[in-house]
């Protein structure tokens, strides 16, 4: 492999090439979404082109070769993740539908009132709001471990909730509206001396770090395709083989099913118990082109490129008079949240926007977070593999236009 | 003037730093709360009307410019107003922001004609007059969604 190339890599994006207001795209919204390399989107186009077919059922030619694909997606989130075996791999529409999948099972379990699941203070409300429905339901309480004003866990406070009463740990691995990384290994290791199983929602840290699900010992991890450069609609559910065989179903239908009897119905063993109906094909096999690309430009490369814009850009933006960073943990990836000078971020994006610099304003789905800060929304930078130092350098000048407009 | 500057006009500008009728009253007889989902804005709107025509209006709440502003002049603007007129200006402010038509040149209303070029914020603009209609029909929470 040879060394990571900063201009190669952008021209394998074929949208960073256009322009917005006549302007450079300069594209900071990657925490929302990631664009697409040239290798996913041809290798969709290829699938509708020359191999599409509906899997798992046909025996001609191109049903097998669809499914042999379908299934070739899933080895290669296995062997990405480092699961121990491929039927540990879920597809589900997203982080979202894979937490509620997991959360379905748990409404479905013996959780009761006295129960007690547990979340922090920085989760994105996909993280949040499944939960509130299975303890609405079981009558269970929702427990918060809260961060600090750095924004990272307070893990004594971890220690303090987690009690022979926790079900459950749910916690995000980067926060999306904070760029916190926090210390899941250390998190599971903990919940685990209590017997307590713990799910990861990766969506924002699989395409920035190394995720090796068996020396995390997660129980369950769940991601998006479309955040790691690959197309929408397609996300990944990890669970320990042993946990998902016990958990039921999700959806019921085809697919899903060994036999189908009005008295009975057997359903399929995992993964395809829990993927009723005819799958995103097209989704997976993008999804593993992304996972093919990511691999050949190498994730150490990726996060050490990531790791020197991100720090440039804490640099540069915290000059800016009247900037507050939000979100200073000692670990952090990919994101730059902020407040100016309590200007609304709306107004800050919308100026921004016409110097063609592409950010995020808003409370990022996570309104008990910007609660914690006192703001009602920040805006946020999010990074990349194909940003570059010159893209801060635009955005700095960018919120400079805001600063001007309202002064 | 290029399309920002007729986004953030000077009577925009003002009325963000100083919002007129800011605040909250403490003998409000119709009250309403303002939601734009999308970005978490929120507007309350305390009214008092006497004799059927609105005799004290005040907001407070976090917005963006655009809804601070639009707050602000709709209350100067539907201050002593009777409770028709002001839904009926409401209804004329939503059809030239979402449908078309202009605003009178001579009204502080022509400042938001530029918000119809961002049709991302024209939703900013119509949130403290949704919080209006719904306070003066009895309804507690409005949403721009």
């Amino acid at each position: 492999m040879s060394a990571f190339n900063i201009n190669i890599i952008r021209k394998d994006f074929p949208i960073l090439n256009r322009s917005v207001y006549d302007k450079p795209l300069v594209y900071l919204d990657n925490a929302a979404s990631t664009q697409k390399p040239r290798s996913v989107i041809e290798r969709i186009s290829k699938y509708y082109e020359e191999e599409h077919s509906n899997v798992h059922r046909g025996i001609h030619y191109l049903s097998q070769k669809a499914t042999d694909y379908y299934e070739e997606g899933r080895e290669k989130v296995q062997k990405f993740i480092n699961a121990a075996r491929s039927e540990e791999i879920i597809f589900t529409r997203g982080t979202t539908e894979g937490i509620n999948l997991v959360a379905n099972a748990f409404r479905q379990s013996s959780i009761g009132p006295g129960d007690e699941i547990l979340i922090s203070h920085m989760e994105h409300h996909s993280n949040i709001v499944p939960w509130q429905h299975v303890c609405e339901e079981k009558g269970a309480t929702l427990k918060v471990i809260p961060i600090n004003d750095e924004g990272e866990l307070i893990m004594e406070e971890f220690e303090k909730l987690l009690n022979e009463k926790t079900r459950l740990v749910a916690l995000v691995h980067v926060s999306n509206a904070l760029g916190t990384i926090n210390p899941v290994k250390e998190v599971i290791e903990k919940a685990h001396a209590q017997d307590v199983p713990v799910l990861i929602d990766g969506a924002q840290a699989i395409q920035h770090l190394k995720v090796d699900v068996q020396e995390l010992d997660c129980d369950f991890y769940v991601f998006s395709g479309h955040k790691m450069y690959g197309p929408t609609g397609i996300g990944i559910l990890y669970g320990k083989y042993d946990l998902l065989k016990e958990m039921p179903p999700y959806q019921g239908g085809g697919e899903m099913i060994l036999s189908v009897d009005f008295d009975k119905t057997v359903y399929a063993d995992v993964p395809h118990k829990f993927e009723a109906g005819t799958p995103h094909i097209a989704g997976v096999i993008g999804l593993g082109a992304a996972i093919d690309y990511i691999n050949q430009v190498s994730l150490d490369e990726i996060a050490k490129h990531e790791e020197e814009v991100l720090h440039y850009g804490t640099e540069v933006l915290s000059g800016i008079k009247g900037l507050k960073m939000i979100g200073t943990a000692k670990y952090k990836s990919s994101v730059l949240s902020f407040d100016l000078n309590g200007i609304h971020p709306h107004d800050v994006g919308t100026i921004i926007d016409r110097e063609g610099v592409a950010i995020r304003t808003g409370h990022h789905c996570a309104q008990p977070v910007m609660n914690r800060y006192g703001v009602p929304a920040t805006s946020r930078a999010s990074i990349a593999m194909y940003n570059t130092k010159e893209e801060i350098d635009e955005l700095a000048k960018a919120i400079e236009k805001v600063i001007t407009t309202f002064a | 003037m290029s399309e920002l500057q007729e986004l953030y006009q000077q009577v925009i500008l003002d009325h963000n730093s100083n919002p007129r009728n800011f605040g909250s009253l403490e003998h409000a007889n119709f009250t309403a709360k303002g939601h734009n989902p999308l970005c978490g804005d929120v507007i309350e709107l305390d009214l008092q009307v006497e004799n059927d025509s609105i005799s004290e209006i005040k907001f407070k709440g976090h917005g963006c410019a655009i809804s601070k502003a639009a707050s602000s002049v709709m209350t100067t603007l539907v201050k002593g107003k009777t409770k028709e007129e002001a839904l009926e200006q409401f209804h004329s402010f939503q059809k030239v922001m979402m449908e078309d038509g202009k605003f009178d040149e001579m009204s502080t209303l022509a400042a938001f004609e530029g918000v119809k070029e961002f049709p991302s914020r024209i939703k900013c603009a119509i949130l403290p007059w949704h919080a209006l209609r719904a306070a003066l029909e009895g309804e507690e929470v409005a949403t721009t969604e």
